[in-house]
């Protein structure tokens, strides 16, 4: 029986011999010419891990700190390890219904099976810990440490901006961002963005099946260390962008205070207002809505900065600055004042009346020097064309029209119309009369109060200004932000300040401006009247102080609170004494402007 | 005296087959120590929680058996094969009634803090049976169907196994066919074997309609070819018959008593898993450490894969994974030859040895050692289903490497005789 089949013994030997040669074809094929296994091992065991560095701390002038960061967790999801899970469970965990945990997942699947999402964001620490007992029965979720930020004193809202998390459009426009990133979305957040984000570092950890984290790769060696954002000081003076604050509640309006020597500016208040930390956290998208829908009192829009008004009576002392430039007046030229300025049958009236120099026009706002003023430069060439055009291009070097462009967010032009603009609307038949409302900071003219405040800086520095800007230094005390020391010539001769500073300060001792002296403080101030056809008059006050030695020039407009001299000019000056002196002795004024409330 | 019993201990033992044992043991305890390595642990063959130093218990129990069974008489397991048998299936028995479920079997007895797997003894009692029953003088009844009383030799062992739910092991039962076919069985009976394989993938891989056009049309063909031969008309009408017959049963087992996760992996290995995430994860977390090994491997414990548990039973059924990442290549090729050289001299012997009981025992080691390493192997790079039997001498498990310990060093002692 054995002799007869031994020949098997081959046949058998060989069909082991070729099964296994089999497995080794198919080994050979696995290990050595198919390379995505390696790759799958990779994405398998390797997870790198995303260091997000704090972003770098904002703080004001005089070292108080405006925002830091707070600890803060998001659960993070990867759709590809995502394991059969006890959805119930996490869903209590994370107090979402079963159709969210879905549609997050979905989210984030759409995003990238492969990369990780975000799936809830900011838990607290308490929050944290709670899933972090149970973290390993989700597998594919970990958690990332994020932070938060925070505004110890919650003022400077509209300055400082907010972070919040990047939408597709920024995605797809910067390859840094990943989903889930926060980056600045208004304020200094957002113009220092690439200061304040720092660099991004990256761990390589092994993770196991569980995609727990099992211990780093190669020993740390492919890690990028984080780093931190920098630091900024900005310009604001903490405390009295506080006190600003504290003047305008209850009213709409806006402070723009500017140091004239530097462009830099000392407190910028828009009012209503809200927290900033109202647009932190878990709550952010909600209160965000709520503040968005807010059409009544629309807080998130920045006074200062977007809003424009017609200048009213402030802005005749850009006009009596340009007519002396263009010489059509100088300090000595006297206008009868009728009570009004005449064209044909129409009259723009005047409060006062008599022989009147330049001094004496500023003292008492008379708009029949101004119209006159005004008539007379737009005049003085060939064609009115020419004429107007003169004068835009210094009331453009004057800083109006246009926006400054530096690292304030959002700033609107304000409204100087083109000679095409004229032309247009009158058919080419216009002249001096027409746009001479103009000349009292009527008619079409527009500007924001940022504008304002920096035409006030031009005249405390007689003839100059540095843009205005928010942020002082960078990275450290020592490291000056050089982006906006550049000197600005406005184009008007420095004589030709001295009539116009001159009528200012009369106007505070003894004109349209009493309301604004300050004891021991020389001001210089002019008050004003923004017509406001849906309402009451916006009340209008420039000022800056002291007069010889200007460290601080204020533009103050309060909506709907009528002539300027009664609510603009006190919160003016109190800002002015405030800043000068740090603390405030006229507080009887401090008291009324406290307690009035403007709807 | 003494020298001549010495010569009588050490001159008949063929070298090759303990120094390719001994190296497949070692080899296999320091791939458990890999996969069960972690750098934060101190390290301790005597603590009974680590599975290396478990398993080095074990290896140092199957070296002190390997002597014995060196020293005592070889004569006996021809003499008391049957009683070997009829013990062990009595055991097998006894743990469907006393044993305990680990891990969806039943088919452990548990002593102290290890636990046995009878089933592996019974392989070994097996081959001796069957070496018995063709080697010795039979009835007349016994003679005429001689395939009838094999076939219920190995089928009682493993109709256990499947009431145990040890699918694998129910199935190394029919590696003993190899021994089969080298004792006479007629060639058709294999391929009919063969083509019940085949049949059993395209019920699952199509459906049982598909299967059955498929046989239906490949017997047209082949009786258009031979349709002179008139003579087995009856006969290959009876295999098709049988045919059909098999695809209802499959498909009838396949969907009633088969467990779900057993379904899975058929599925899986069949290519109709379509949930990623499901049966098929494990099979790929296979591949993936086997193939990110490369050609030369990652380097001894480096292996990330099988180190941060993607592989499933990383130090038992998928411990082949191991050695392919962290040896790559080369350590795979090892470790096939490595097997292969122990087969293959196994059967030399075998047909060298004049005694035909110690023949017929040889064979029976080689198909069940050949079996083991063909599906086990085969499944962890995704050319058989997964089907949970250990890598013999290297897997983790202590009745695993007592039971081929057992099963190799008898035909050892009896290959000198
Ligand atoms: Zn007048």
């Amino acid at each position: 029986m054995s002799s007869l089949y031994q020949q098997r013994k081959n046949v058998i030997i060989l069909v082991m011999i070729v099964f296994m040669a089999v497995y080794i074809i198919r080994l050979f094929y696995l290990q050595v010419i198919d390379d995505s296994y390696k790759d799958d091992a990779m994405r398998n065991a390797l997870r790198e891990v995303i260091v997000h560095p704090p972003r770098g701390l904002i703080y004001d002038r005089n070292d108080s700190l405006l925002v830091f960061n707070e600890a803060a967790y998001d659960l993070m999801v990867v759709p590809k390890e995502l394991h059969d899970f006890d959805t119930v469970d996490l869903c209590n965990t994370l107090d979402i219904t079963k159709e969210e945990l879905l549609k997050r997942l979905d989210k984030a699947r759409k995003y990238s099976p492969l990369l990780p999402s975000v799936f809830e964001q900011q838990m607290s620490k308490e929050d944290y810990g709670y899933l972090q007992e149970k973290l390993y029965k989700f597998p594919g979720f970990f958690v990332q440490n994020r932070t938060l930020r925070s505004y110890p004193s919650a003022i400077a809202a509209h300055i400082l901006g907010y972070v919040g998390e990047i939408n597709d459009a920024q995605l797809k426009k910067d390859s840094y961002y990943q989903m889930g990133d926060y980056i600045g979305i208004s304020g200094i957040e957002k113009s220092y963005e690439e200061e304040l984000r720092g660099v991004k570092g990256r761990r390589m950890v092994l993770v196991d099946v569980h995609s727990r984290v099992q211990g780093s790769y190669k020993n740390g060696e492919e890690d990028i260390v984080a780093r931190q954002g920098s630091n900024l000081w900005c310009t604001i003076d903490a405390q009295l962008q506080k006190y600003g604050e504290k003047l305008m509640a209850n009213k709409r309006g806006s402070i723009v205070a500017i140091e004239p020597s530097t462009g830099e500016i000392l407190c910028i208040v828009s009012t209503p207002s809200y927290d900033p930390n109202l647009l932190v956290g878990k709550q952010r998208s909600k209160n965000y809505t709520a503040l968005l829908h807010d059409s009544v009192n629309v807080p998130l829009f920045n006074r200062a900065l977007k809003a424009i008004y017609p200048p009213g009576s402030t802005f005749k002392l850009a006009n009596g600055l340009i007519a002396q430039q263009e010489k059509v007046l100088n300090r000595n030229t006297i206008y009868n004042c009728g009570g009004g300025y005449r064209i044909g049958s129409h009259v723009i009236g005047c409060h006062h009346s008599g022989p009147t120099d330049l001094i004496a026009a500023v003292r008492s706002s008379c708009n029949t020097y101004f119209c006159r003023a005004f008539y007379n430069t737009v005049s003085n060439c060939r064609t009115i064309q020419e004429g107007y055009q003169i004068w835009k291009n210094h009331i453009n070097q004057l800083g109006f029209g246009q926006c400054f462009n530096t690292d304030l967010p959002y700033e609107s032009k304000g409204i100087i119309p083109s000679v095409e603009y004229f032309n247009r609307k009158y058919n080419g038949s216009w002249n001096g009369n027409t746009i001479v409302s103009m000349g009292i900071g009527q008619g079409e003219v527009c500007s924001t109060p940022l504008q304002m405040a920096n035409l006030l800086a031009i005249i405390a520095n007689r003839g100059y200004y540095y843009k205005p800007h928010v942020v002082k230094a960078i990275g450290s005390k020592n490291n000056p932000n050089r982006r906006y020391a550049q000197k600005i010539d406005a184009g008007i001769n420095s004589e030709y300040f001295e009539p116009i500073i001159e009528g200012m300060k009369l106007a505070i001792t003894s004109g349209t401006a009493r309301a604004a002296a300050i004891e021991g403080i020389e001001m210089v101030g002019k008050t004003g009247t923004a017509q406001n056809p849906h309402g009451n008059d916006h009340s209008v006050f420039a000022c800056f102080g002291p007069a010889d030695n200007p460290q601080i020039a204020v533009f103050v407009l309060v909506e709907n609170a009528g002539w300027g001299g009664t609510v603009a000019a006190p919160i003016a000056s109190l800002i002015v004494e405030y800043y000068i002196n740090r603390e405030i002795k006229r507080t009887e004024v401090e008291k009324r402007i406290l307690e009035l409330s403007i709807k | 005296m003494l020298t001549e019993k010495k010569q009588i201990l050490s001159k008949g033992f063929d070298t090759y087959l303990i120094v390719i044992y001994v190296l497949l043991v070692i080899i296999g305890w320091f791939t458990i120590y890999s996969s069960s390595y972690d750098a934060n642990d101190s390290f301790s063959l005597f603590n009974t929680d680590k599975a290396y130093s478990r398993q080095f218990i074990w290896i140092l129990v199957s070296m002190a058996l390997a002597v014995v069974l060196l020293l005592i008489d070889g004569r006996i397991y021809q003499n008391y094969a049957q009683y070997i048998y009829y013990a062990c299936v009595l055991l097998i028995v006894s743990v469907l009634f006393f044993g305990t479920e680990i891990s969806g079997a039943k088919a452990w007895i548990k002593i102290g803090s290890f636990s046995i797997q009878p089933i592996e003894f019974a392989k070994f009692a097996t081959a001796l049976m069957l070496a018995k029953f063709f080697c010795e003088g039979k009835t007349t009844s016994e003679k005429k169907n001689i395939w009838l009383f094999s076939f219920i030799i190995i089928l009682v062992p493993a109709a256990i196994a499947i009431l145990q739910k040890d699918t694998g092991s129910a199935l190394v039962f029919f590696s003993f066919i190899i021994l089969f076919y080298r004792e006479g069985m007629n060639e058709n009976v294999v391929l009919f074997g063969a083509s019940l394989i085949l049949v059993f993938v395209l019920t699952i891989c199509l459906n049982e309609l598909y299967t059955i056009a498929i046989i239906t049309v490949g017997f047209i063909v082949a009786w258009i070819i031979n349709r002179n031969q008139k003579k087995k008309i009856i006969r290959n009408i009876l295999v098709y018959v049988l045919l059909i017959g098999f695809v209802f049963a499959v498909n009838f087992a396949y969907n009633s008593i088969l467990q779900s996760h057993q379904r899975q992996r058929i599925d899986t290995i069949l290519g109709q898993s379509i949930d990623p995430k499901g049966a098929d994860f494990n099979l790929n977390q296979s591949k993936i450490a086997i193939g990110s090994g490369g050609f030369f491997g990652k380097g001894y414990l480096n292996g990330t894969q099988t180190k941060l548990n993607f592989v499933p039973e990383q130090s038992t059924d998928f411990i082949f994974c191991g050695i392919g990442e962290e040896w790559g290549f080369v350590g795979s090729l090892v470790i096939i030859a490595l097997f292969m050289a122990l087969i293959i001299r196994i059967i030399i012997l075998s047909e060298r040895h004049r005694n035909v009981f110690t023949r017929i025992y040889g064979y029976g080691v080689a198909s069940i050692i050949f079996f083991h390493l063909l599906i086990n192997i085969g499944m962890t790079i995704g050319l058989v289903p997964v089907i949970g039997i250990p890598l013999p001498y290297i897997s983790y498990g202590g009745s695993s490497i007592l039971g081929f310990t057992i099963l190799l060093f008898v035909f050892i002692k009896l290959n000198d005789a």
